[in-house]
């Protein structure tokens, strides 16, 4: 028996948007799962029905067990990080931390105690007399943090908790987080539209598409196995290539180039190619393109270029290519790093 | 943005003349007006008029009709404040919390809003009339209500012909406020506490209390200035002047009594009280209030 178990969840808003199609998913205890896709997708729609603040349409979502569709959000014993904090703003950062806790009849001493510990934890010890006003949006993600540790609860959700930190900070608190998280083993959701914050954060990862869950796994088969065409392109940087063409007698015919691939025969079936698998060869046996664009970025090179049938390509490289815009090269690819989906599912092809 | 430059110095004088000059009439001249007649008498006839100094003032504040008038005007007001703050809260929260036909009730409870204070007299009037009015029926046949000959009874008249435009104006102001307080913070309390009550007494309130300050103000500066139509239509002070204002006090010495002098007196003494109330209001108040 999971932990968190949604059965079947469906969301239709009161005005007739359906957010959330028919949805099943397990998480395990002390797992830290992450809801990744893009804007408008029923991320937090999804979270927010666990949480309680949005009812279930139909379906059923358990919680240690119990079914807690009809339970009130503050007796399911989780606690939710919002997006822009939702701090109570006339209260101090101690009562914004004590709040929950009172409200459950917690003992003032006790209190006292646990609101100590978790500012020690989040080092926010000489921010609890100030107002939420009074502080930077770092500090209030850690207090919106601090409210949320502070009662211990069985279930953390996060609805993009960092989107509205500067880049530097985000790759920080998302450390942290994780780290916190090992340390508590307290099982977690995490909502986010950022493909890199899921992939360093998730245990595994839930892709979502119009109210769909694409795929489910750990961050590696996500990556290395897609099973659509939408997880592919949504998943890594710079994004996958995809070229269109067809499959006969084991080799995948593009309009360009030709390559092994061990499928039964089909015509319209899109090839995806991930930059960092193509490589720049000496040879002339490869794909002959013409550079059009170089993106620098230290560590490794991007190369956009077109080859002689107008296909758009992107190569990521870590060598420092001598290569310049305008200049013609010739590419070549992994046999075993290519993935095939039939254009017309956009599900992945099986042998 | 384009600057504008005038090619006179005098041009802007002519744009601000207009509003200037309806100032001028009728808010500076008034003012000067009731100063000259707070401190000076006329004979009976009208013929000649005499410095007096305090003399006014003394016979306004030594006359034990305006002190009734004076304790009417702070009960009035504080019950007036009192009951049309709270239940415009209360509905506004209500109105707050429906989903379907919320505009419906919204232009519903907006309405009274719209109407002036003698209207509102006027409607009141009905049910209060002795020969058909509904609530004179109802609360005559309960403890034998008559505000022609009960002071007390006479105060629930005025208490609800005052406080019923009131509520509407008050629901507005809440629901607005009740709109600007972010919605997660609402969602974030719902989490953390069972208790509707205590949410709505520890987020909530809190939340609303700009909201709260400002109406406190503006029901105080009704209850002081814009009951004078409600009282003349409705029970013109009485059993036997218990129910005038202060408003409503000097008009009558004024215009009806023809006792410019004490009228005017009347009127400035109402202005220092108005100041002090205000003055205590933000020194005292408003500090404890959490803006966003
Ligand atoms: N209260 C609502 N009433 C009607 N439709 C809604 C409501 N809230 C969300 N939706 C719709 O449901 C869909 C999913 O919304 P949701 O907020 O879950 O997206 P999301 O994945 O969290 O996006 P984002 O990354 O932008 O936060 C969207 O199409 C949205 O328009
Ligand atoms: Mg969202």
């Amino acid at each position: 028996m999971s932990f968190i178990n949604l059965k079947n969840v469906v969301k239709v808003y009161p005005d007739g948007t359906q957010a959330i199609f028919n949805s099943s998913l397990s998480i395990e205890k002390g797992e830290l799962v992450v809801f990744v896709g893009p804007s408008g997708c029923g991320k937090s729609t999804l979270l927010r029905m666990i949480a309680g603040l949005e009812d279930v349409t139909d379906g059923e979502i358990d919680l240690d067990g119990n079914r807690i569709n009809e339970i009130d959000p503050s007796e399911r014993d989780i606690a939710m990080v919002f997006q822009n904090y939702a701090l109570y703003p006339h209260m101090s950062v101690y009562n914004n931390i004590a709040y929950g806790l009172r409200s459950r009849g917690i003992k003032k001493l006790e209190i006292e105690a646990q609101v100590t510990n978790v500012s020690e934890l989040l080092q926010i010890g000489d921010l609890l007399s100030k107002k939420p006003g009074q502080l930077s949006g770092g500090q209030r993600q850690r207090v919106a943090m601090g409210r949320a540790i502070a009662r211990d609860p069985k279930v953390f959700l996060f609805d993009e908790p960092l989107s509205n930190l500067d880049a530097k900070l985000r790759v920080q608190v998302r450390l942290e987080i994780k780290k916190l998280q090992r340390k508590m083993g307290t099982t977690s959701i995490f909502v986010t539209h950022d493909q890199t914050e899921a992939m360093t954060l998730g245990d595994r990862l839930v892709v979502m598409n119009k109210g769909v869950m694409e795929q489910v796994g750990t961050p590696m088969e996500i990556y290395y196995h897609p099973k659509t065409k939408f997880v592919a392109e949504f998943i890594g940087t710079p994004s996958m290539n995809f070229i269109t063409g067809s499959i006969k007698d084991k080799t995948f015919k593009a309009s360009s180039f030709a390559i092994p691939a061990k499928y039964e025969d089909k015509d319209d079936v899109i090839l995806g190619v991930r930059p960092e698998d193509i490589s720049i060869t000496k040879a002339t046996t490869g794909v002959k393109c013409k550079v059009e664009l170089i993106e620098k970025l230290g560590s490794s090179t991007v190369i956009y270029c077109v080859d002689m049938k107008e296909n758009q390509l992107c190569v990521s490289t870590q060598s420092r290519a001598s290569v310049e815009v305008g200049d013609t090269i010739h590419i070549s690819t992994n046999n075993k790093a290519l993935h095939f989906f039939d254009r017309e599912t956009s599900k992945a092809l099986t042998k | 943005m384009k600057k504008v430059q005038f090619k006179s110095k005098y041009t802007q004088y002519i744009f601000l003349a207009p509003t200037l000059i309806i100032i001028s009439i009728f808010l500076y001249l008034p003012i000067v007006q009731t100063f000259r007649d707070a401190f000076t008498t006329q004979d009976a006839f009208g013929f000649g008029r005499f410095f007096a100094g305090w003399d006014n003032f003394k016979f306004v504040l030594s006359d034990p009709s305006y002190l009734v008038a004076l304790k009417f005007t702070f009960i009035y007001i504080f019950v007036i404040t009192v009951i049309s703050c709270s239940l415009g809260l209360l509905l506004a929260v209500q109105a707050n919390k429906v989903i379907h036909g919320k505009s419906a009730y919204k232009t519903l409870l907006i309405w009274p809003y719209a109407i002036a204070p003698a209207v509102v007299g006027v409607t009141a009037q009905y049910f209060f009339s002795e020969r058909f009015g509904i609530l004179y029926a109802l609360f005559n046949s309960l403890w034998g209500f008559d505000w022609t000959a009960n002071i007390f009874d006479a105060y629930i008249y005025l208490f609800i012909a005052g406080s019923w435009k009131q509520i509407s104006a008050n629901f507005i102001f809440f629901l607005a406020g009740l709109q600007t307080i972010q919605k997660s913070v609402i969602e974030a309390s719902l989490i953390d506490c069972r208790s509707s009550l205590r949410r709505f007494w520890t987020i909530t309130f809190p939340l609303l209390m700009p909201t709260t300050f400002f109406l406190v103000i503006i029901n105080i500066t009704y209850g002081f200035f814009d009951t004078f139509g409600i009282i003349d239509t409705t029970t013109i002070g009485a059993p036997s002047g218990e129910t005038k204002t202060l408003v409503y006090k000097a008009y009558i010495d004024g215009f009806r009594g023809l006792d410019l002098g004490a009228a005017g007196a009347q009127s400035i003494i109402m202005m220092l009280l108005v100041l002090i109330i205000t003055i205590i209001q933000f020194r005292y108040i408003e500090r404890r209030i959490h803006y966003n």
